[in-house]
C-alpha cells in the first residue's frame, strides 16, 4: 500500500475541502490523518493518504489546481507506524510583540533540552503575536528547561510559561 | 462538598458599590503585548485612597464595556492586585455575588476543573480553552472598609474570578489553553 503525504494551499473560498476530498476518493486515496485550517485567507491542507501511486494523485489535484489557485504537492513516504512518545507532554505559551525569529529561538531551547515539538500554532492579531506549542520533553528537564525559555524569551521581549499538558480524562 | 465543609461564604456583607462614595471614571484598556498585563502586581492597601478610587473606576470601565463581567487593575494599566467582577444575569452563572471589587484576592480551595472558552478585553481578537475550577473559595479585602471576604462560588463567577486573579499574577489565558489548536480566533465581539 502506498502512502502519500499531501498539501494543498489556497486562497480560500468555500468547496477547497470538498474538491480535494473528491478527487481522492474518485482515485480510492484513503484519508488517514490530516489538518486542514484557514492561515490568514488562505486554506491549508496537510494529510496523509494510502492508496494509489503519487503520480496519478498528482495528475488528478493538477486538473483540480489548474481551476482555481490551488497548489498542491504529493510525495510518496514510507509508512512509520505510530512513533512512542519521547516523554512527558508540555504545553509551551509564548505571547508578546511580534518580531522576527521568535519560533526560531524559543523552538531552538526546547530542542536542545532532547524536547520534541509535536505540534504548534502561531497567531498574529495586531501587535500580538502567540506561539503554542505541544512538546514531548525527557524526564526531569522541565525544571531546568524553564529558566532558559525565560532567558530567550527575556531576549526576544515576549512571556513564556511551560506547563504539563493536561492528562487525557476518561 | 458542601459550602460548610469548605467554610462559610461570609459573603459581601453590607458592600456596595456604592459604599466606595466615590464616582468611578472610564479608564483605558490596554491589550497585550503590555508590559502591564505580564508582571505580577503589587499588593495594596484596600483603605487606601487610591485603591478606593481605582475600585471605583474599575466597576466604571467594566459597565460601559460590553459583555465584560471583569476587569482587573493591570488592563487599565495599573500594577495594583484589585480587579472588579460581576456575572449578573450571565446564562452559564449559578452563584451570582453581584457587582463586587476585591482586593489583594487569593484562591483557598479550587475543585473540579472543567474546561471552557474564554475571552479577554486585553486580548481582543482570540478565545481559547482553559481549564478552571468550577467550586472555587477566593479570600480577599473588600476596598473601602479593608474588610477581609471569603466567597464560594461555583461555575461562571469561579471561573471569571480566577480569569481575573491570573491578570494580578500577570498572566493571560493564553498562558493556560490546553494546546496548541485550542486559541481560535474571535468570531462575535459582545
Amino acid at each position: 500500500m502506498n502512502e502519500l503525504a499531501i498539501t494543498v494551499i489556497g486562497r480560500d473560498r468555500p468547496g477547497i475541502v470538498a474538491d480535494v476530498a473528491e478527487v481522492l476518493a474518485r482515485l480510492g486515496a484513503n484519508l488517514t490523518d490530516s489538518t486542514m485550517t484557514r492561515l490568514r485567507g488562505h486554506f491549508a491542507m496537510t494529510l496523509i493518504c494510502t492508496g494509489p501511486a503519487a503520480a496519478e494523485v498528482e495528475a488528478a489535484l493538477a486538473s483540480l489546481a489548474a481551476e482555481g489557485q490551488l497548489l498542491a504537492t504529493v510525495r510518496a513516504v514510507t509508512p512509520d507506524g505510530d512513533v512512542p512518545p519521547a516523554g512527558e507532554p508540555y504545553v509551551m505559551a509564548v505571547h508578546g510583540s511580534d518580531r522576527m525569529g521568535i519560533v526560531a529561538a524559543m523552538t531552538r531551547v526546547l530542542v536542545d533540552a532532547g524536547g520534541n515539538v509535536t505540534d504548534l500554532s502561531t497567531r498574529l492579531t495586531g501587535a500580538l503575536y502567540v506561539v503554542l506549542a505541544e512538546v514531548e520533553l525527557p524526564a526531569g528537564v522541565a525544571g531546568t528547561l524553564i529558566d532558559r525559555l525565560h532567558r530567550t524569551a527575556a531576549e526576544m521581549g515576549v512571556e513564556v510559561t511551560l506547563r504539563p499538558a493536561d492528562p487525557d480524562l476518561l | 462538598m458542601t459550602g460548610e465543609e469548605r467554610g462559610p461564604d461570609v459573603g459581601l456583607g453590607d458592600w456596595t458599590p456604592e459604599s466606595l462614595d466615590v464616582p468611578g471614571e472610564v479608564r483605558a484598556v490596554v491589550s497585550a503585548p503590555h508590559p502591564v498585563l505580564s508582571r505580577a502586581a503589587d499588593e495594596v492597601d484596600p483603605t487606601a485612597k487610591e485603591t478606593v478610587q481605582l475600585a471605583a473606576d474599575l466597576i466604571a470601565t467594566m459597565k460601559v464595556s460590553p459583555g465584560c463581567v471583569g476587569l482587573a487593575a493591570p488592563q487599565v494599566g495599573v500594577g495594583a492586585r484589585v480587579f472588579a467582577v460581576d456575572v449578573t444575569g450571565h446564562p452559564k452563572a449559578v452563584t451570582v455575588h453581584g457587582v463586587f471589587v476585591l482586593c489583594n484576592a487569593r484562591v483557598v480551595e479550587a475543585t473540579r476543573w472543567k474546561p471552557g472558552r474564554e475571552g479577554c478585553m486585553s486580548v481582543p481578537d482570540l478565545t481559547g480553552d482553559v481549564k478552571r475550577a468550577s467550586r472555587l473559595v477566593v479570600e480577599g479585602d473588600l476596598p473601602g472598609s479593608g474588610e477581609p471576604v471569603r466567597l464560594v462560588t461555583d461555575g461562571f463567577e469561579a471561573r471569571a474570578l480566577q480569569h481575573e486573579i491570573d491578570h494580578c499574577a500577570g498572566l493571560l489565558f493564553l498562558d493556560r489553553v490546553a494546546g496548541a489548536h485550542a486559541v481560535y480566533q474571535r468570531k462575535v465581539y459582545l
